[in-house]
């Protein structure tokens, strides 16, 4: 029989959804064995009824759900309790559902602060009142989907590769939950280490590691012993897929955290800036530290000074 | 019996959307309006982080199109912190730029709008999808997947992320091309131009027939048009200059820099997204559908109608058939589709032509930079229309403002007019069933938001 599946986006850019269609000619043989009853990006079942008729939020029940994306707005928190009332297992799949993901960044400032910026650039001619027709109330901040509903299982990523979304899925069609390491970057980097040297500073991007074009990626110095922050050390690993080399390292690139802490309840700020105290490296050197928490900012984790969680900028 | 119709969400399309219509009295169509439900604030939260970092965080503003707002970021960057990166550096920007196109319209012709054209607009919703496609055409579904899954994993293999890249990089390119994968791509590329050939004959013939009187009348509006020029005035998807042509075809020409001069943003009270006009053309903003003022397109059919010529073979020949069959500027909303799949053609000739000059391997990819102060606008075309990223930074090189007008932004006012214009021909004295419903979707649809 083949599994009933919905499945969401709420505060996301839609890029879970591509990656899963990126999986080639295995989507194919997934959507075969998957009965799918709601899902925005590929089919037209609606909330509110085909004929648009009817006066609250509807989505099928269904064995298995599946949301991306954190919870922004009113809308978000509506689609994501009726999706838990309805599905048997919810999954929270990539960053953004398990830990805010990069629109988490927000919760530095207060929602006002966003509105009133976006609503007096260069090019706005400025409205006197914030829209309010029709779309859905702001909540004071952007959380993660754990924080506002049960989750049975968390996928982090962004995106995730389609190779671990397919096993994921094939998992739920034979009705077991994968299991995840509880890895870092490091422990699947193939670039070498040196050991402790007499690095004291790190450097910002702007210029390529060094490395031999021609040769492999093992023949790479790590970046951060070359003085390039990278944020493997306390990053969650897995987001290779079956080549398992990490993704931005393959391109050359050092990691940014985009898998989310390596314990689910981690902070990737401290435990970076703690690892490159105790290694004597002057942290004053970055320039600045909320990007280290671009990917989990939320669980509270990033806050607004100015933004009074009693009382929502509607107030 | 005054009553509203609610369509929500929008289907088969990327983000969140719904459409409100209101009937009056006689069930005939009073207004209808497109609510885009989101906000981020990309705006704000970018302010203060280093603008290096920018273009692997503003990538997530669109999960279909990062690789453009990620190669419009670096353009921005480099110019606040006044780098300038090697040839070879900026072309392989813009070969990842023009097969991340090439992928993108397939994903959008074959996975999202398809279903509409191979079952008809009143097929059953359960079955209106890349499922229901699958079932009646398994060869056609199988060759879809692997040709879109061989462009995106193209990608991957390269330049490590195809969804939220990271390869393109203050000064430049993070790594160079091997010989090795430059024969492969081309390979590959190949294989993908082959396929999109296909796609316009097997389009051409068997789909857009049948359909010709809807895709001539449905959500059909008059309007102006945008899209980047070359010097010669020819398409041109990653650099040049700016060009808004008027709904009688006059056109006049910008640089990217001095965008703000030129276009302007209105905000209605039911959407978050705001709305671009065209501010120098002095007639303000209204969305009348009789008098649109300061409405114009963005996006494949705009890019069309704005461009002299085609530099490409093959797809030049396609927009000399197209315009001998439509016009110039042609209007009729659902000819997007038939403009997507000539844009695609011309997405493969030209990854082709980068990839055929060895000196894409050249290994100089990327020069070193230092941060500054500044100002700088990269401006590209991504899939949805001309994408403007606008940044200033201090002397640590932090971003102090960002102004951003994504691609699809531009289609909002229009999106509006299409919706009443395609409801108002379709619902008469009440009268509403599932495929009207899906029939004025598809007025929204075309424009691929």
């Amino acid at each position: 029989m083949a599994v009933r599946v919905a499945e969401e986006w709420l505060n996301a850019c839609s890029g879970c959804e591509i990656s899963l269609v990126d999986m080639g000619e295995r989507l194919l043989e997934l959507l075969e064995q998957l009965e799918l009853v709601h899902m925005p990006v590929l089919m037209d079942h609606k909330y509110f009824g085909q004929l648009g008729d009817r006066d609250h939020l509807e989505i099928p029940e269904a064995q298995v759900g599946i949301l991306t994306g954190g919870i922004r707005n009113a809308e978000h928190l509506e689609v994501a309790r009726e999706m838990r009332r309805k599905c048997d297992t919810l999954i929270a799949m990539g960053t953004c559902a398990t830990h805010g993901g990069i629109p988490a960044l927000a919760n530095s400032f207060s929602t006002r602060e966003l509105l009133d910026r976006y609503y007096s650039t260069e090019t706005t001619d400025r409205p006197e009142n914030i829209p309010d027709q029709g779309v859905p109330e702001q909540l004071e901040r952007c959380y993660a989907l754990e924080e506002k509903v049960p989750v049975d299982l968390s996928l982090p990523g962004c995106p995730p590769h389609p190779d671990t979304l397919y096993a994921a899925l094939m998992g739920l069609v034979l009705r077991s939950l994968p299991e995840l390491p509880g890895k870092s970057v490091c422990d699947a980097c193939p670039t070498h280490r040196e050991g402790k040297g007499a690095l004291r500073r790190l450097r910002r991007f702007l210029q390529n590691p060094q490395y031999e074009s021609s040769e492999p990626l093992d023949r790479m110095r790590c970046f951060l012993e070359q003085g390039l922050l990278c944020l493997g050390p306390v990053t969650r690993a897995g987001c290779g897929g079956e080549q398992k080399t990490p993704r931005c390292i393959s391109a050359r690139v050092p990691c940014r955290g985009c898998f989310g802490p390596v314990k689910p309840q981690g902070n990737q700020m401290l435990d970076m800036l703690n690892g490159l105290a105790s290694n004597q490296i002057d942290i004053g050197s970055l320039p600045e530290h909320t990007s280290l928490l671009r990917f989990s900012g939320a669980h509270g984790l990033l806050r607004s000074p100015s933004a009074d969680e009693e009382d929502p900028w509607q107030k | 019996m005054a009553e509203v119709i609610t369509i929500s969400p929008l289907t088969r399309i990327e983000g969140h959307a719904s459409i409100e219509i209101q009937l009056d009295d006689q069930g005939e169509v009073r207004d209808s309006k497109v609510h885009i439900m989101s906000l981020r604030g990309f705006e704000k939260f970018i302010e203060g982080k280093p603008a290096e970092e920018v273009p692997r965080i503003v990538n997530r503003i669109c999960g279909i199109c990062p690789w453009h707002h990620h190669l419009a970021a670096n353009k921005a960057v480099d110019l606040c912190f006044q780098a300038s990166p090697p040839p070879v550096g900026q072309k392989l920007r813009e070969l990842m730029h023009t097969i991340a196109h090439a992928e993108d319209k397939l994903l959008h012709f074959f996975f999202l709008a398809a279903a509409d054209f191979v079952l008809g607009p009143d097929a059953d919703y359960q079955a209106r999808n890349l499922i229901g496609v699958a079932k009646a055409n398994p060869e056609l579904a199988r060759k879809v997947v692997r040709m879109r899954s061989k462009a995106k994993m193209l990608l991957e293999r390269f330049a490590g992320k195809a969804i939220h890249p990271v390869a393109a990089v203050t000064g430049g390119f993070a790594k160079p091309l091997s010989e090795d994968d430059r024969q492969e791509m081309l390979k590959e590329m190949r294989e993908i131009l082959d396929f999109a050939l296909f796609t316009m004959d097997f389009a051409k013939n068997q789909l857009f027939p049948q359909y010709l009187e809807t895709i001539q009348s449905l959500g059909l509006i008059t309007t102006g048009f945008i899209g980047t020029v070359g010097s010669r005035g020819e398409l041109n998807l990653y650099d040049g200059n700016i060009r808004l042509m008027k709904p009688d075809g006059s056109c006049h020409e910008f640089d990217a820099q001095d965008y703000a001069d030129h276009l302007g943003e209105h905000v209605e009270p039911y959407s978050y997204a705001k709305f671009p006009y065209a501010r120098s053309w002095g007639e303000g903003f209204s969305l009348d559908l009789d008098q649109p003022r300061g409405i114009y397109r963005s996006n494949c059919l705009a890019r069309l109608n704005v461009a002299e010529s085609i530099q490409t073979p093959r797809a030049q020949d396609e927009l000399q058939e197209f315009r001998e069959r439509f016009g110039r500027p042609a209007q009729a909303t659902l000819l997007y589709h038939w403009a997507r799949l000539i844009e695609e053609i011309y997405a493969c000739e030209h990854a082709i032509e980068f990839l055929e000059d060895p000196e894409i391997t050249n290994p100089e990819v990327r020069r070193a930079a230092e941060p500054k102060a500044g100002r700088g606008v990269g401006c590209l075309e991504a899939p949805r229309g001309t994408l403007i990223h606008d940044y200033s930074t201090d002397e640590n090189g932090l971003i102090t403002r960002a102004n951003m007008i994504v691609g699809t932004t531009h289609n909002i006012g229009p999106m509006n007019l299409s919706v009443r214009q395609a409801a108002q021909s379709l619902i008469k004295a009440g009268d509403v069933d599932e495929a009207v419903l899906n029939t004025i979707e598809m007025a929204v649809r075309a424009y691929d938001p």
